[in-house]
């Protein structure tokens, strides 16, 4: 890289500026990639054909029309709604998964900022987005708006616990809470942790189903039940907030689970050096094997009630989390 | 009727507050829902996620059928009865010209008792199918959606191959079926009879069908989730279900194994060996999996039919203009939904005096207020769901 | 469970490369799909054959068909014969914006005069242009398919 570019990066604020916009260009092509598959996908599931009309056969372009159509509608708020609340409740959402974004490792160095407690960080930053449903739910004055708000309170707060402690047995094994911390630990142990980590590994992903409020666990959005949930009252910009949010999000969860499980951007079998250029695509292929996951279940599923959905997260899985919690640390202590 | 104390409950409710009560709430369920089947406005007074107290306000959808039949003429009301569910279009018009050939004492002939049969029948699979691909949805799952719907398609190209409607085929007339396009003689007229190809294609569809009904059965039912939402939701004991007027797969899954099928003598049934499913407990699952059976059972009666069909013609020898000779009677089919009379009052007119219709579906939701009662809102959907109204059929 | 889930991923390998069979989607409007010779898609009207009985107008659920004529005097045949009256039809409109699609009138017809066609694609951006009057129904009768064969 010539030498004037470097010396300008390395000023603080350049830099910040530079990371800032880069992450504001990736989140809604990351989102709009994602959107994009699952329109395809789940329409293959189903016998049809998905988006094909919009920029030729392929249809790649349905989303960018998408987007433009949800910027130009009207923006509605409800007479009777509390108009900040409802204004800055979906920056709220989108907020905790910009946040999440910043430290995903990409390849060795390639991170925004590496924290040395990034786990910590990052679990903590993705309950913002819980706040953010539950303004959205409270401030549009619609009763059907405040049982989708209401039910996303004890669903998301409930799969808290069972996402934290899913992860803990990673840390135990890796020893650190940075995030790259824990891909170096598994490059040097050479083998990612999914294969001592199988019970944990499935239940960060059921909680992350359920902290993205995907089916099986969408009833704060129930389509058919409460028409949308907290999300009724929500048009044109707003709403594409939330849209790209939960398409964004699925990315970050799931790449959060890549790093802590499998391995992150390291494939064994890759020298060190070319990893600066191959890891994202890792990651990024490895990512998609989740989503593609997601997308799977999303599609076969009914959608659980409330209560059994709150019974296998208090019943279940904290008690299958704690308990693996016990073992991972029972056998580091003594092997 | 509304009354004044809940006038007030309402529209004191009307605007949510800010600082809101903790006691309970009344959510109106209302007639734009994805899942209340048409326009059905429930008012609910809920407390935290259970439901007590519900009212059903039905009326949106009120067409005027029986004012409308008042001065029609008896081939037009065929046009217009096929419209009331409009799911299963064909075995809405069935009751209606059997009343009305009950009053002529007219002779059916064979052949067109044989083809009412099975377009009555392919009616059956085709309302069944649109249960099975909407309860999924309202559980959540979107996928039966398309492969219940890719079969019923099948069905419908049948009927309109026949007829030349998909769901409103108005292919029954008084003392029979279409014979023709056209009353003259021109060489350009066309005999409605069974058209070439149609034993091979509804064979092969038939079969398809069958297919698919095990694919829809091992995607449902061997699922956990769908079992945890259904069984033991919603049960309806056989005494309260007859007491209330319950009738079709919703009474058969209670237990009491009633078809009317084998009880009225409207088509030739008991020339064809079938089944009647019937449930044991009155749950959700049972009303699905008894419709499920039903299909099955349809599908066989379609095939025995076409393989025994007799020749012979269309219809029996009526005069061009019809009048019915005056007198009263009631005819009750079995309809994919339930039970469906028709009370034909006649004076000797071109058309009915008074013509009153008994629907199947306003009936089965006459015991919303009394299987909703104390019930969890997802549930709520679950149980409407099952029951499989049709708000045309309700309000007609 | 697990066989719900097998079944949506085979259907998704099957539509992606079996798309013959298992792709049920047509894309309209490149690809149509053509309904059966009785399909009831528009009414075509032979004019020659019609002779203003009125009957289709009068049978008609929905009173979407307007019919005026008026009766003309031929000369007779031979000096001295009768004068012959026919009746001319001057307006026959069919408002397909309130038809049922019933087919009473096709059916009523003593004269064959209307034939049923499966076209489907005759929709309008005003609501007054659904007002075919009888050239454009007499238009119709090309699409009008034969008898189609009968089973046996």
């Amino acid at each position: 890289m010539p030498d004037f570019v470097v010396n300008l990066f390395d000023n603080f604020w350049v830099a910040l500026g530079g990371k800032l916009a880069l992450v504001a260009l990736m989140i809604p092509m990351i989102g709009m990639a994602i959107g994009f598959a699952e329109m395809k996908l789940s329409a293959k599931m189903q016998h049809r054909m998905g988006p094909y009309f919009a920029g030729g056969r392929w249809g790649w372009a349905q989303l960018i029309a998408d987007g433009v159509k949800f910027f130009q509608k009207e923006d509605l708020i409800p007479e009777e709604a509390d108009r900040p609340v409802f204004k800055i409740a979906p920056i709220f959402v989108l907020m905790g998964t910009v946040a999440l974004f910043v430290v995903i490792p990409f390849g060795p160095g390639l991170i925004f900022r590496d924290l040395s407690v990034g786990v910590f960080y990052a679990l903590a930053i993705s309950s913002i987005s819980t706040i953010g449903i539950l303004m959205a739910g409270w401030s549009s004055a619609n009763k059907y708006s405040l049982m989708g708000g209401l039910r996303a309170a004890g669903q998301l707060i409930a799969y808290e616990l069972p996402l934290v402690l899913a992860v803990v047995g990673s840390i135990i094994l890796a020893g650190t809470m940075s995030m790259s911390g824990i891909v170096e630990a598994q490059i040097d142990a050479g083998y990612p942790y999914v294969i001592f980590q199988v019970v944990g590994f499935a239940v960060f992903m059921i909680a992350s189903l359920a902290e993205l409020s995907r089916i099986p666990f969408d009833m704060p959005i129930a389509e058919s039940e409460l028409v949308m949930g907290y999300l009724t009252e929500y048009t044109g910009f707003r709403f594409l907030f939330f849209f790209l949010a939960e398409f964004a999000n699925m990315f970050t969860l799931s790449a959060i689970a890549v790093t802590l499980f499998l391995g992150g951007y390291w494939l064994p079998g890759i020298p060190a050096d070319t990893l600066e250029f191959a890891g994202p695509v890792i990651l990024l292929g490895k990512v998609f094997i989740l989503v593609f996951a997601m997308i799977w279940f999303r599609w076969t599923f009914p959608r659980f009630r409330e209560d059994q959905l709150q019974t296998l997260a208090w019943k279940w899985l904290i008690p299958i989390a704690l308990a693996n919690i016990m073992i991972t640390a029972t056998l580091k202590v003594f092997l | 009727m509304v009354m004044d104390q809940d006038v007030a409950r309402h529209l004191s409710d009307a605007s949510v507050s800010v600082e809101l009560e903790t006691a309970d709430m009344t959510l109106n369920i209302g007639p734009q829902h994805p899942s209340t089947h048409g326009v059905l406005r429930l008012v609910a007074r809920v407390d935290g996620e259970r439901a007590y107290d519900l009212k059903p306000v039905i009326g949106y959808m009120h067409r005027g059928y029986e004012k409308l039949s008042e001065v029609r003429t008896y081939p037009q009301i065929t046009t217009l009865v096929n419209r009331i569910d409009w799911v299963s279009g064909y075995a809405n018009e069935i009751p209606f010209v059997v009343a009305a050939e009950k009053l002529m004492e007219l002779e059916v002939p064979e052949r067109a008792q044989y083809i009412r049969l099975i377009l009555t029948e392919m009616a059956r699979i085709s309302s069944h199918l649109v249960f099975m691909a909407s309860y999924p949805l309202e559980l959540g799952a979107a996928t039966p959606l398309f492969f219940a719907l890719r079969e019923r398609e099948r069905v419908l190209d049948l009927i309109e191959s026949v007829t030349g409607g998909r769901f409103h085929p108005n292919f029954n007339r008084i003392g029979g079926v279409k014979p023709a396009y056209g009353s003259g003689s021109s060489t350009r007229k066309m005999v409605q009879d069974l058209p070439a190809g149609f034993f091979s294609e509804t064979r092969k569809a038939m079969d398809e069908v069958l297919n698919a009904v095990d694919e829809l059965e091992s995607l449902v039912a061997g699922n956990e989730i769908i079992l945890i939402r259904t069984k033991g939701i919603g049960v309806l004991p056989p005494e309260v279900a007859a007491s209330y007027g319950v009738s079709g797969p919703n009474l058969r899954a209670s237990g009491v194994g009633f078809d009317l099928r084998r009880v009225e003598r409207y088509l030739p049934y008991e020339d064809f060996d079938f089944e009647i499913p019937v449930g044991e407990n009155g749950d959700c699952w049972d009303r699905w999996w008894v419709r499920l059976r039903e299909i099955r059972q349809s599908a066989s009666i379609v095939q025995q039919a076409i393989d025994g069909i007799p020749a012979g013609p269309l219809q029996a020898k009526v005069p061009k203009v019809i009048k019915v000779p005056a007198g009263e009677t009631y005819v009750r089919a079995e309809n994919p939904k339930g039970e469906m009379g028709y009370y034909l009052v006649s004076d000797g007119a071109s058309g009915p005096y008074r013509l009153k219709i008994r629907s199947a579906s306003f009936s089965n939701i006459s015991i919303l207020p009394w299987i909703l009662e104390g019930v969890l809102v997802p549930d709520i959907i679950a149980i409407m769901g099952s029951l499989d109204f049709v708000l045309g059929d309700v309000d007609r | 469970m697990t066989k719900g889930l097998w079944v949506t991923l085979s259907t998704m390998f099957k539509t992606i490369f079996l798309p013959k069979k298992h792709l049920l989607t047509v894309n309209y409007p490149k690809e149509k799909e053509t309904p059966v010779p009785r399909a009831r898609g528009v009414i075509a009207l032979d004019q020659e054959a019609c002779t203003v009985c009125m009957l289709c107008a009068r049978q008609c659920p929905d009173w979407c068909i307007y019919i005026e004529g008026h009766k003309e005097e031929q000369a007779p045949a031979e000096p001295g014969g009768r004068i012959k009256v026919r009746a001319e039809l001057d307006r026959f409109d069919i408002d397909y914006a309130l038809c049922m699609y019933c087919g009473i009138c096709v059916e009523v017809c003593p004269f064959d005069a209307l034939f049923w066609s499966p076209e489907y694609e005759f929709s309008e951006e005003h609501m007054g242009d659904m007002l075919h009057d009888k050239d454009r129904l007499q238009g119709w009768l090309a699409t009008v398919p034969d008898a189609p064969a009968l089973e046996q």
